[in-house]
């Protein structure tokens, strides 16, 4: 007991002492839902980000001119994009592009563009705007992310914006006061089943100054995860009943159509 | 009304599936095919992922070809001798077609293979069916008999040894021809993914000259089998059979099917070959127009979980 309750205090003390840098705000953030789940009826749905910059006695005290940036990262998967060309005639898929381990869904908002908010070497490294996400790519034998406008990255890009899974909003942040801000996360209903990073970095004068993490799941839940699990984890039984059930249902029909 | 599909992960309006079942189910009752080649592009129209498509549309195939084989089984137009035969050559068919399928994935390409073998088949089959359709039809109408089967034309088929009577058809025929034919089914069901109807159903009226009485019938029972033993394949093999879909597609299937069925007793046989054979040529067009025009979109992509392209 004593033991846990040390632990408790030691972990509070590690959490306080990182949350406080030199510079003195601290990130209060929240989503409105941890935990989305899919029902029968699911069709997408739209989460609220939230939260305050809090100040302390540190803090310079004219500051306001905050800037902030989420980025939304959903779980991650190989992907490959291919391109076509003309081969005798026909179209068929010659180039491609691995892309490894890139977010299956990505979101960045803020509350300004990016280039008014920080430098373009702060945004490089601190990866704000679809551009300058890092999205490693197998390149011949080499793995690394590549120029944005090189043509497999930019259609990678435009393919999942197209399909409202990637995308990126610089209106998107409100601060209601200079200090409290909201953002709304909009999930489209083809979003991938998993857990979403959302990461919140806190900018001013173009520098960062702090950032907060939180998360949220999306998952199945029911007779959808059930369903899910049972293919996965009983293939034979799941084949079983899929094929009985084609059978009840065709001779079923031809019970109730009959006319004889 | 939309509703959450478990294993595709995306949600599909009922009704609209269920009318995309029942049009699909009332041509593969109407002409005894199992319709895969016209479900499997329609699903991934919808938007759902093509693996998912293939494996779900097997087991809606299953069901509405065996809600047809009943309905033709009480008509007594099915000859079971003949289908038991030709499941034999299937089943070795498509052993043969799986592993060549692996060896072909293993090479690249296999999606441009089975572009071009559903382009030269849907094309060559269904041309070929129309023009013989277009050609019995204007017989008819000048008032010649129409005779599918020629008493007097016995062609080398007939002189192969190890004959049999095949009571229901009526044709005292050699069963080498007829295991040939279903494992040539088999071998080309398991490569594209289809039942392989489409193809069965002329092979056996203009090869085997199997009369048109039974010849839908039966090759509805061999469609039925495949498709049992492919959503079983797809459900063991890769997880992506999605039941819900399948209930809503079977469901939409089957009853167009009847309607089908019924529909396909009262047309002429060759008005149904002429149909038929104008559809699957409609479906090969398309599929060479999509290779040979250049697409909106060059480039696509594809989720490959953890494994090489």
């Amino acid at each position: 007991m004593t033991a846990r309750a040390l632990l408790v205090l030691a972990s509070l003390l590690v959490a306080i002492f990182a949350a406080s840098p030199a510079r003195a705000e601290r990130l209060i953030v929240s989503v409105s839902n941890h935990r989305v789940t899919v029902t029968p009826n699911y069709s997408g749905e739209e989460l609220v980000l939230f939260g305050s910059v809090e100040r302390d006695a540190d803090t310079p005290l004219g500051r306001t001119n905050y800037d902030l940036v989420v980025t939304v990262i959903g779980p991650r998967a190989d992907m490959v994009t291919r391109r076509k060309e003309r081969r005798v005639g026909i179209w068929i898929n010659s180039d491609y592009r691995q892309f490894l381990q890139v977010p299956t869904y990505l979101a960045l908002f803020s509350n300004r563009p990016f280039d008014q908010i920080a430098s373009p070497e702060v945004q490089r490294r601190q990866q704000l705007g679809l551009n300058n996400v890092l999205l490693m790519q197998r390149v011949g034998p080499d793995y690394a992310d590549v120029v944005p406008d090189d043509v497999f990255r930019s259609a990678f890009v435009r393919l999942r914006s197209e399909r409202g899974l990637y995308r990126q909003e610089t209106s998107a942040v409100t601060f209601l006061t200079p200090t409290l801000f909201r953002s709304t996360i909009p999930l489209p209903a083809e979003v991938p089943i998993g857990t979403y990073n959302v990461e919140i970095k806190l900018f001013t004068d173009g520098a960062l100054v702090t950032k907060a993490d939180t998360a949220f799941e999306i998952v199945k839940v029911g007779f959808e995860q059930f369903v899910a699990n049972t293919a996965r984890q009983n293939g034979l039984a799941y084949g079983f009943v899929t094929a009985a059930m084609a059978l009840m249902t065709g001779w079923m029909a031809s019970i109730v159509f009959r006319r004889d | 009304m939309q509703l959450y599909l478990p294993i595709a992960d995306i949600p599909v309006n009922v009704f609209l599936v269920l009318a995309m079942g029942a049009a699909v189910g009332f041509v593969s009752g109407m002409f005894g095919i199992g319709g895969g080649f016209l479900m499997t592009p329609l699903l991934i129209f919808v938007g759902i992922a093509p693996a998912v498509a293939v494996a779900s549309v097997a087991s809606h195939i299953a069901a509405s070809s065996f809600s047809g084989a009943i309905s033709y089984w009480r008509r007594r137009a099915i000859d079971p001798t003949l289908a038991l035969i030709l499941l034999s050559g299937g089943t070795i068919g498509t052993a043969l077609g799986v592993w060549t399928f692996t060896y072909l994935r293993s090479l690249g390409q296999l999606d441009l293979m089975i572009g071009l073998s559903y382009v030269v088949l849907l094309t060559s089959v269904g041309g070929a069916m129309a023009y013989e359709g277009l050609r019995a039809m204007l017989r008819t109408r000048r008032g010649g008999a129409v005779t599918l089967r020629r008493p007097g034309s016995h062609g080398w088929i007939h002189g192969l040894p190890l004959k049999m009577r095949f009571k229901r058809s009526k044709i005292y025929l050699s069963i080498i021809p007829v295991i040939f034919v279903g494992l040539v089914i088999g071998f080309i069901g398991a490569i594209m993914g289809i039942g392989g109807g489409f193809i069965l159903v002329p092979l056996m009226i203009y090869l085997l000259r199997v009369p048109t009485s039974t010849v839908i019938g039966t090759s509805m029972v061999l469609t039925l089998v495949t498709m049992i033993f492919a959503t079983m394949l797809h459900a063991v093999t890769n997880h992506l059979v999605d039941a819900v879909l399948a209930l809503i597609l079977m469901v939409g299937g089957v009853t167009g099917a009847q309607f089908g069925a019924r529909a396909g007793q009262k047309i002429r046989g060759e008005h149904l070959r002429l149909l038929l054979g104008l559809l699957v040529l409609a479906v090969g067009i398309r599929f060479a127009v999509e290779l040979v025009i250049r697409p909106t979109d060059l480039f696509t992509i594809r989720e490959t979980g953890g494994g090489a392209p």
